[in-house]
């Protein structure tokens, strides 16, 4: 049998599907007879196949708020809206329309702002022991605290006349600062959360709506306070409980 | 103007995948896209419509990673090139190609081999794509390339995930 020469560059194209079909026929039938580069060529591939199963999800995340808020907004703004409409963005959906309304920046923002709040939502919701972290029978400590720690007064929405109760509430860390949040819980164990942050820069901005990982989230700034509603329900039910907050929050 | 920022977004994903893989973090790695989708705004116009767009991002990524680095090459430890400065390190419990293993593992191939083993093996990119990108001829790319497979399958079977260097994350 006539040995075949393979060149060290053919095993790596042949690792990486970059041979000709006829020369690769050739490189297969090398490998059967040389163990050792077989071995090599194995371990190659389970590179290619290792780097891939780990970095390809990145394809899939949402893209940071940041690399998308350059210096260069003015040039950027385009390239959001195209990032938007095709479901790069966070909430893609939700993101297309409103950037036509507002800078960039803060659009962007607000919309990671949504996304956090859904994040919170998730991870705290189910939890059975420690839901929060001062129960609604410490309301008042509870309030004053949180007040103390966003640097400004804050309010608890009352919302029995829903059928929903105060669990407590808990302090996190938003992107920006400290944020506070609030759990309740309806009679059938049905949990909605409310993300609370500084830095509404005393604008206003209508309710806006965004949907995670089966989480509906009613977000919007009034005044001083980034607001965010989040709960596994209908987008009805929620906006119903939203309007109440808001309404309760902003007399 | 419009196709353009159409064109540049389907991009963004693959230039995070890379940079991702490239830096093994997070935070670095969004800077990078930033910085790099910042520059081809800017450089755009240089750009030779009908040539290969990803490519083009590609090699501004590149040339923005290696400014990085160069700038920050005090820091990093993942300079380290010679075999022989790695300590001979025992296996871990575990054989298994673990995804930690393989994040450390790439962070102790050299920068220059491990653009091309990603270039190809993550972004499936041919030789001359590489070697475009790389601004170095295609010999080096094989080269480089055959470097940083050997050197990963060393570290990947050795054991050499044991943190015996300290890897600066």
């Amino acid at each position: 049998m006539s040995e075949l020469a393979v060149t060290e560059a053919e095993l790596h194209a042949y690792v990486d599907g970059l041979l000709p079909e006829a020369r690769r026929v050739e490189v297969e039938a090398y490998l059967a007879a040389h163990a050792e580069d077989a071995q090599r060529v194995r371990a190659w591939r389970e590179q290619n196949h290792a780097m891939r199963d780990l970095f390809d999800p990145v394809l899939a995340e949402s893209l940071p708020a940041r690399v998308l808020r350059p210096r260069l907004a003015h040039r950027i703004r385009p390239l959001l809206r195209y990032a938007a409409a095709a479901g790069l963005l966070m909430f893609g959906g939700t993101a297309g329309w409103y950037l036509h309304d507002y800078s960039v920046a803060k659009s962007v923002d607000t919309v990671a702002f949504a996304h956090r709040a859904a994040i919170a939502h998730i991870v705290y919701s189910p939890q059975v022991r420690h839901p929060v972290e001062v129960g609604a029978d410490q309301e008042a400590h509870l309030v004053a605290w949180l007040s103390k720690c966003l640097g400004e007064t804050l309010k608890v929405p009352q919302l029995g006349s829903l059928g929903y109760q105060l669990v407590g509430g808990r302090l996190l860390p938003g992107d920006q600062g400290p944020v506070a949040h609030f759990m309740f819980q309806d009679g059938s164990g049905q949990r909605l959360t409310l993300y609370v942050r500084n830095g509404g820069g005393g604008k206003e901005t209508a309710f806006r709506y965004a949907q995670e990982r089966g989480v509906s989230v009613f977000y919007w700034i009034d005044g001083r306070f980034g607001y965010a509603l989040s709960g596994e329900v209908d987008k009805s039910e929620l906006l119903r409980v939203a309007k109440v907050v808001y309404q309760q929050l902003n007399p | 103007m419009d196709g353009r920022d159409r064109d540049f977004v389907q991009h963004i994903p693959r230039l995070r995948r890379y940079a991702r893989a490239l830096t093994g973090e997070r935070g670095r790695a969004d800077d990078l896209v930033q910085d790099t989708l910042e520059r081809a705004l800017v450089k755009f116009h240089l750009w030779q419509p009908g040539s290969d767009l990803r490519a083009w991002m590609f090699t501004i990524m590149h040339n923005v990673y290696i400014n990085q680095v160069r700038a920050n090459a005090s820091a990093m430890t993942t300079t380290l090139d010679d075999e022989s400065v790695l300590p001979a390190m025992r296996a871990t419990q575990n054989d298994r190609l673990e995804v930690r293993d393989l994040q450390i593992a790439l962070s102790r191939v050299p920068e220059e081999q491990r653009e091309v083993l990603l270039l190809v093996g993550l972004e499936q990119m041919t030789y001359e794509e590489a070697a475009g990108v790389l601004g170095i001829p295609i010999g080096t790319v094989m080269s480089r390339l055959s470097r940083a497979r050997d050197r990963l399958r060393t570290l990947l079977a050795g054991g050499g995930t044991h943190s015996a260097l300290k890897v600066v994350k």
